[in-house]
């Protein structure tokens, strides 16, 4: 008999695995590989995170996580956007945006169900989507600027469509939405009664407008799955602290699962968490006027050496074309590694069809980018003789 | 404050091209800024922050916190006072503070004595000097938001999605 089971056999392996091998392995390299800040975890914050070791709470908490947290959570909610969920029954504390999405796509998925996924997407939302018995259904952005349009979602709905999951600012992309395209995405959905599940993880890092939240479109709360974290607004990715706010009924089942799988968050993170949504704001601003700095220096570079990429609206990465190289994005990678000892992710993990791009991270300093594009310059010429 | 400022602030090496790409603005533009800012006064200095712990020969400064008690003059109340006595080198930085005390000295010398003799032969005499307390430092932990302990590198690994 076989030992793995035909679900798991059939998951795609991530195709670029080797090429994260070959980056770990290598020393000395300048990484715009990362999906996390590179600031680290403001001193309040963790310095609450021990604190509550020093006092004992040591614990389980409540499966749902402390009420606290998630009266913390709804009041910010509350004060900044007039968005309003019950602490009791509206809000999951989870392992992250990860675990959210994961409780999510088994709580609402019955099999054959479909679930629609703007393409390039964040790596887990297809292999999940699938585990939980439903179908993904991609839709390519590529010639849309990489943004999903009503129309492109009305085309691709049909009777065995559930829900649609994004995220937005966008990893790999860095595109976010106005509050107008939103609510245009908003009507189609409401036509056909499609549910959102948003994974908003990058709010905070919204550059030239005001970041809406899908909950807060005409009648879209009802139909929303809202999830959020503590990772990137904070520079918290290794606390794991994540939340979903939703309907109630949604929650409820989600915290069922939940409370089987994870029991609860790590009541440290919590703790910690608590203090972010205390403390954490400044940092905040200030953090975010440093992506933005670098977000203007990387676009311009990258456009002055030859890989045409358009200007991220929000989160910290690019996705340039390198089409005109020639090269496949993980032969440019490999090479640009061995050669420069430059890291960067090839597009065909956010989806196969976009081997032809790269994304870029500007979570780095101001430094390492300045010398990783000269690198990089460097490379193309090389590529170019 | 002005972006220019915050960036120039974290590290005044960064050149007016570099400032200009992360704001997208000219760099002559940005060279005009920064010069109207020297004018003005609002930047008034370029300098590096030397950890002198760690500098090889062995190091010829001390430092001392001073207290100066003052008697404040008609009409020209602190100001005269202070400005006789931030204008000794040896005064690194003044302050007027509220509290029991009106002037906070930082004081460098090259040793206790020559701090010593500061104290007794040049601040304690002056005739508004009421009094003066005098902490010698000992250690440097933290100066202008800048830990002076050398600090692992943060461990994020080089990938992740």
């Amino acid at each position: 008999m076989e030992m793995i089971s035909k679900k798991v056999q059939e998951m795609q392996p991530s195709g670029i695995r080797a090429f994260f091998d070959l980056v770990l392995g290598m020393k000395d390299v300048i990484s715009l590989g990362v999906g996390e800040p590179d600031f680290v975890t403001p001193w309040q914050i963790r310095e609450a995170g021990i604190y509550s070791l020093e006092k004992g709470y040591t614990s389980y908490t409540s499966n749902k996580g402390l009420y606290k947290l998630r009266l913390g959570i709804s009041n910010y909610l509350k004060h900044k956007n007039n968005l309003l969920y019950d602490p009791e029954e509206e809000i999951l504390i989870t392992v992250g945006v990860s675990e959210g999405v994961d409780l999510a796509l088994r709580a609402l998925i019955n099999p054959g169900d479909k679930i629609l996924i703007p393409s390039p997407s964040y790596v887990s939302y297809g292999p999940m989507t699938e585990l939980a018995g439903g179908t993904p259904v991609y839709i390519d952005t590529k010639s849309d600027g990489f943004k999903i349009t009503p129309r492109k979602i009305e085309k691709a709905i049909d009777k065995k469509t559930k829900g649609i999951l994004f995220n937005y600012p966008t990893n790999p992309t860095g595109v976010s939405y106005t509050k107008k395209e939103l609510l245009e995405i908003n009507k189609v959905l409401e036509k056909h009664s499609i549910l959102c599940i948003s994974d908003e993880i990058y709010r905070d890092l919204t550059y030239d407008f005001e970041h809406t939240h899908f909950a807060t479109l005409p009648k879209a709360k009802n139909r929303t799955l809202y999830l959020d974290g503590f990772s990137k607004s904070y520079a918290m990715t290794g606390w794991r602290v994540g939340f979903a706010c939703g309907p109630k009924d949604i929650i409820a089942a989600m915290t069922k699962i939940h409370q089987y799988t994870i029991m609860c968050v790590p009541i440290t993170s919590q703790m910690a968490a608590c203090e972010a949504l205390v403390s954490g704001r400044r940092s905040v601003e200030e953090m975010k006027r440093e992506y933005r700095r670098r977000r203007e220096f990387i676009v311009g570079e990258l456009n002055q050496i030859g890989l045409k990429c358009q200007k991220p609206q929000g989160a910290f990465y690019t996705f340039p074309s390198i089409k005109n190289t020639g090269l496949k994005g993980i032969d440019f990678c490999q090479r640009l590694l061995k050669e420069q000892k430059v890291a960067v992710v090839p597009g065909s993990a956010f989806g196969k069809e976009f081997d032809d791009h790269i994304r870029i991270s500007f979570a780095a300093t101001f430094e390492n980018l300045k010398e990783a594009l000269s690198r990089m310059k460097a490379f193309l010429k090389r590529l170019n003789d | 404050m002005d972006e220019i400022l915050e960036i120039l602030e974290k590290d005044a090496r960064i050149t007016p091209e570099d400032i200009g790409k992360m704001l997208k603005k000219k760099p002559q533009k940005i060279k005009e800024v920064i010069k109207k800012y020297e004018k003005e006064g609002v930047i008034l200095k370029y300098k590096a922050v030397i950890n002198k712990e760690l500098v090889k020969e062995p190091s010829s400064e001390l430092r001392a916190l001073i207290e100066v008690n003052i008697m404040p003059q008609k009409d020209l109340g602190f100001e005269k006072v202070a400005e006789r006595i931030y204008s000794f080198p040896e005064v690194s930085s003044c302050y007027l503070i509220s509290g029991t005390y009106d002037l906070l000295l930082i004081v460098e010398g090259k040793d206790i004595h020559t701090v010593s003799r500061f104290v007794s032969e040049k601040l304690s005499p002056l005739e508004n000097v009421r009094g003066t307390v005098t902490h010698f430092l000992l250690k440097k932990y933290k100066e202008d938001g800048i830990i002076l302990k050398h600090r692992e590198e943060n461990q994020r690994i080089a990938i992740s999605y």
